[in-house]
């Protein structure tokens, strides 16, 4: 077989078709990886994400609390990170395409089918749980209210969340986030095994 | 000017993020269910190539693009680290993201990311009030 077309057309085509699909976790958590030397080499700067939410709070609601009261803008870099992130998810997901679901394995569509009641599996998360409307009741605030209070909450406590300890602390070879890590997934599975089957 | 660079970074680690499904709660759950190896494959890979990046860069005493020699801080131990990531491990749990796939979330258009980042703002800024009376 003979290609269709010579490879110097083929290739942007490819190239196109591979920004379209997701990637498996060997291109995509070498690629986090590096962003760890990238930050280093451009400015001397640790990756980590939960620091910008502190830098939030303490360049609109400092409210004379010590550990929200300095200077925040020298650390305008680690929001503008985040400001690109969210530029990222847009280009990826609005402009690059995406498939309709997320093709986890066929266990665990069928454990949160008869575990937790979900039946729609297309988007990134359920909407069954995390649909706006359902702030008008107990899974709204659950889910979206409680959930994202204790990721700020324990991100902060722990100084670190996935990226600053798991990714760059384990990269630095700190065996402080070492214990974060096993902190957040004892946590996690806490929650997946132990309050889960209680809610539902 | 000067915060472009970072700019451009950060998008990059945005597309990777979401190229890679990691801001799906979806894939949170198939993890801490340990139905899949995707999620292990990731964390574990850029933790890997994080480490040798380091070493390489301590080892040749690379400097940053400006000429400054890197300094990476060590980290300190307190109590707050297994406090708190098991605080934040339940949450990842809930919210099925962690901050970056937050930020991740709300570009791809998710209303709830929202949400849970104001929720997110309002948990640091507790923690920040609270801060003296918490054990470490």
């Amino acid at each position: 077989m003979s290609q269709p077309y010579p490879l110097f057309l083929s290739l942007p085509f490819a190239m196109l078709d591979f920004l379209q699909q997701p990637w498996p976790w060997y291109v995509a958590g070498p690629l986090i990886g590096l962003t760890v030397p990238a930050l280093l080499l451009v400015g001397n700067k640790a990756l980590g994400i939960s620091s910008a939410l502190r830098h939030v709070c303490a360049a609109c609601v400092p409210a004379g609390i010590p550990f929200l009261t300095y200077n925040w803008r020298a650390e305008a870099w680690n929001l503008v990170f985040v400001l690109g992130i969210v530029l990222g998810g847009f280009i990826d997901y609005r402009l690059l395409g995406h498939p309709e679901a997320v093709a986890i394995s066929a266990a665990t569509v069928h454990d949160l089918k008869a575990e937790m009641h979900l039946t729609d599996f297309s988007g990134l998360l359920p909407k069954e749980l995390f649909a706006l409307g359902n702030l008008a009741n107990w899974k709204g605030w659950v889910f979206m209210v409680l959930g994202g209070f204790l990721v700020g909450f324990g991100t902060r406590y722990a100084g670190g969340c996935t990226s600053g300890h798991a990714i760059s602390g384990l990269s630095n070879l700190q065996w402080v986030s070492l214990v974060a890590v096993v902190g957040f997934f004892a946590g996690g599975l806490f929650m997946t095994w132990v309050v889960y089957p209680m809610l539902f | 000017m000067k915060y472009i660079k970072y700019l451009a970074l950060g998008t990059l680690f945005g597309i990777i993020l979401t190229k890679s499904e990691v801001i799906s709660w979806f894939r949170i759950q198939e993890m801490f269910r340990f139905q899949a190896f995707h999620m292990y494959g990731v964390i574990g890979s850029a933790i890997v190539v994080g480490m040798v990046s380091i070493q390489l860069i301590k080892r040749n005493r690379l400097k940053t693009i400006s000429g400054e020699p890197i300094v990476l801080a060590d980290k300190k131990f307190n109590h707050g680290i297994w406090i708190g990531g098991f605080i934040f491990g339940l949450g990842w749990a809930i919210t099925g993201a962690c901050p970056g796939p937050l930020f991740a979330q709300l570009g791809s258009g998710v209303g709830a990311a929202a949400v849970m980042i104001l929720a997110a703002l309002a948990g640091t800024w507790t923690y920040s009030a609270l801060r003296e009376k918490l054990p470490y």
